[in-house]
């Protein structure tokens, strides 16, 4: 297991220098320099401000530099806001964007889980068919035309919901129903599946024949095997969720780090593009690891390779 | 012991004719997938959408005089009528014009991607799996570690380096976007090449290169089919995010995503504007998937009856 661990981190660091390493040279490779604006600066100006960030030595050395301070969880100054510096940006609107994504996660999680078991334990009535046009509804809007649709009719027509910003627990609805819409059409659609098969299996027989009782079966043998594959899911869901608030907190005015990373895409602030991708890229890649690590104790089945035996 | 006479034996009449009788029609593998892939309701009801999706992309934008880039700004929002069907946007172009020359766009970033990373993925994979051993090892090292990458962070990096346009978006998605396939197919070919047949294949002094694309990669077919099925509409609603945040092909062209994304700041006054390219998005979504689906279902002989 700790052998296991050690190598998937080592494949980690390796993926994290891959992509710091691309992202330093493609930024550099990005057209403009980072002072070129509307208006020219003077000479002077530039070569201060070149020098005061740095951006006059060669490019090892600025490279060699930004993995030490990366290392160190210095992602830079921010060339078009003076005096904010990237983490600022982290600190600042990580928070309200990891709330708004747990909300979702929950909501996609158990509402998935629901209506899949639903679906299944239905199969083939009218309850299954409803969940799965739901859930393929859910996977063929894309979520910025689900999040404008909910805002128009919930929030500006039926007045249930506070239209945008980010202030109370009420503000929070929409923006993680929309969120969580897609990954909950995706949980659904997989715990369906992996429902039916497991009902189909042998020992789900034996526990009828033993004489427990239909909710006995379902809760005891049959969901704890079933939810699995949801389990394995949960790495590239979190990818999901967090892509889709770029979009999501643009659309209802939330002051989250999408909305900055969405900002700074518009306004080609490189440092931040390059540190916000980063940051995410390190919480994603920690995230799969810890999903992955976690399956490994939930399934019994699941030896992880360079594992003890007996384990 | 009793005695039993010859006479009580009598040969019975062989009806070698009967017992050689096939009841049912020979069927071919792949004639067995396309009977019961219609069969499935869903899946034919997407694919006649796609069909007629596609027509539309074509002929489309020829049923109206209206051209997608002409800017006519006596009339602009202008709701649908007879004139304009679906009605105009902001600069006064025709929406029906637009919308079925965005078809043609998106449709082609769906399957322009899709059909690369088909085509890099099947090399990957393919000689991945059939060489095996170190090249194996060091291939899939090479996929793990770029299929870590956020796939939606790297396009949107590209994206904003490269510039916006249609090349480099198709570009962008396929970087990283072929690593499914290619792992799809491995896994297939590892399973295939133990086969006796490309044992037999082998002895007879085929090359590696004959084994793997008359053998390997034609016994391979309904997984990649089903993959690229299923991999054209995520790029499609790539194109859509992307469009969103201001990184989709730039103007005067039109795609679905740019449209959409349009409409959405106009919703409130002009929904048209947003209603057609959303509702095309979300049925040629909802087509390739239940057609993606349909497939997986129909090669799968587990489910047939």
């Amino acid at each position: 297991m700790l052998r296991y661990i050690g190598r998937r981190l080592l494949y980690m660091l390796l993926s994290l220098f891959l992509i710091i390493t691309a992202t330093f040279f493609l930024m550099r490779a990005a057209p403009g320099g980072p002072f070129s604006g509307e208006k020219k600066l003077p000479p002077e100006i530039e070569k201060n401000l070149n020098e005061y960030y740095g951006l006059d030595r060669p490019w090892y050395s600025q490279y060699f530099d930004y993995l030490v301070s990366v290392a160190k969880w210095d992602f830079g100054p921010s060339f078009k806001y003076k005096g904010q510096t990237v983490n600022d940006l982290i600190s600042d609107g990580f928070p309200v964007s990891f709330f708004l994504g747990m909300e979702a996660l929950l909501i996609a999680v158990s509402i998935g889980i629901l209506l899949g078991i639903i679906a299944a334990l239905n199969h083939n009535k009218w309850q299954d068919y409803g969940a799965m046009v739901f859930a393929v509804l859910g996977i063929s809007v894309p979520s910025f035309i689900m999040a404008s649709v909910l805002q128009y009719f919930l929030a500006i027509k039926l007045h249930l919901f506070p239209v945008a910003r980010w202030e109370s627990l009420q503000h929070t609805v929409l923006p993680a129903l929309a969120l969580a819409a897609t990954p909950m059409a995706f949980i659904a659609r997989l715990t369906r599946s992996s429902m039916l098969e497991v009902l189909s299996n042998d020992y789900i027989r034996t526990a009828k024949a033993k004489g427990l009782s239909r909710g006995q079966i379902t809760v005891k043998h049959a969901i704890r095997n079933a939810l699995l594959p949801v389990v394995t899911y949960l790495g590239p869901l979190s990818a999901g969720i967090l892509t889709g608030s770029f979009v999501i907190e643009k659309i209802f005015g939330i002051p989250g780090l999408g909305s900055h990373f969405v900002l700074s895409i518009s306004n080609r602030d490189y440092t931040v593009i390059m540190g916000v991708t980063v940051f995410y890229s390190i919480l994603l890649l920690a995230s799969v690891l810890l999903v992955d690590i976690a399956y490994g104790f939930i399934d019994p089945r699941i030896k992880l390779a360079g594992g003890k035996k007996g384990e | 012991m009793q005695q039993i006479p010859k006479e009580m034996f009598q040969p019975a009449a062989a009806e070698l004719g009967e017992a050689e009788k096939i009841s049912r029609p020979s069927l071919s593998y792949w004639k067995d997938v396309a009977i019961r892939f219609r069969k499935n309701k869903l899946a034919m009801f997407g694919l006649v959408l796609l069909v007629l999706l596609v027509f539309m992309a074509i002929f489309g934008p020829h049923m109206t005089k209206y051209d997608y880039a002409t800017n006519d700004l006596m009339n602009t929002n202008q709701p649908p009528s007879s004139k304009h069907w679906f009605g105009t946007d902001d600069l006064g172009r025709d929406v029906f014009a637009r919308t079925w020359y965005g078809a043609r766009i998106s449709l082609f970033i769906g399957l322009a991607a899709a059909l690369i990373d088909l085509l890099i993925g099947v090399l990957w994979g393919g000689i991945s799996g059939l060489r095996g051993g170190r090249t194996d090892e060091v291939m899939m090292r090479i996929a793990d570690i770029l299929w870590a990458v956020p796939y939606l962070l790297l396009v949107i990096i590209l994206m904003v380096v490269l510039g916006q346009g249609l090349g480099t978006m198709i570009l962008a998605m396929t970087i990283t976007g072929w690593i499914n396939m290619a792992r799809i197919v491995r896994g297939q070919v590892l399973q295939l090449k133990s086969q006796e047949y490309v044992l037999a294949s082998q002895t007879l002094g085929a090359s590696t290169s004959r084994i793997m694309f008359k053998h390997l990669i034609p016994n391979a077919m309904g997984p990649i089919l089903v993959t690229l099925t299923l991999s054209i509409p995520s790029a499609i609603f790539t194109e859509a995010f992307l469009s969103y945040l201001g990184l989709g092909v730039p103007q005067p062209l039109a795609s679905w995503g740019t449209m959409a994304s349009d409409g959405v700041q106009a919703m409130q006054y002009y929904p048209w504007r947003l209603f057609f390219p959303a509702t095309f998005i979300c049925l040629t979504i909802f087509a390739f998937n239940v057609v993606g689906d349909g497939l997986r279902d129909a090669l799968d002989p587990r489910l047939r009856k």
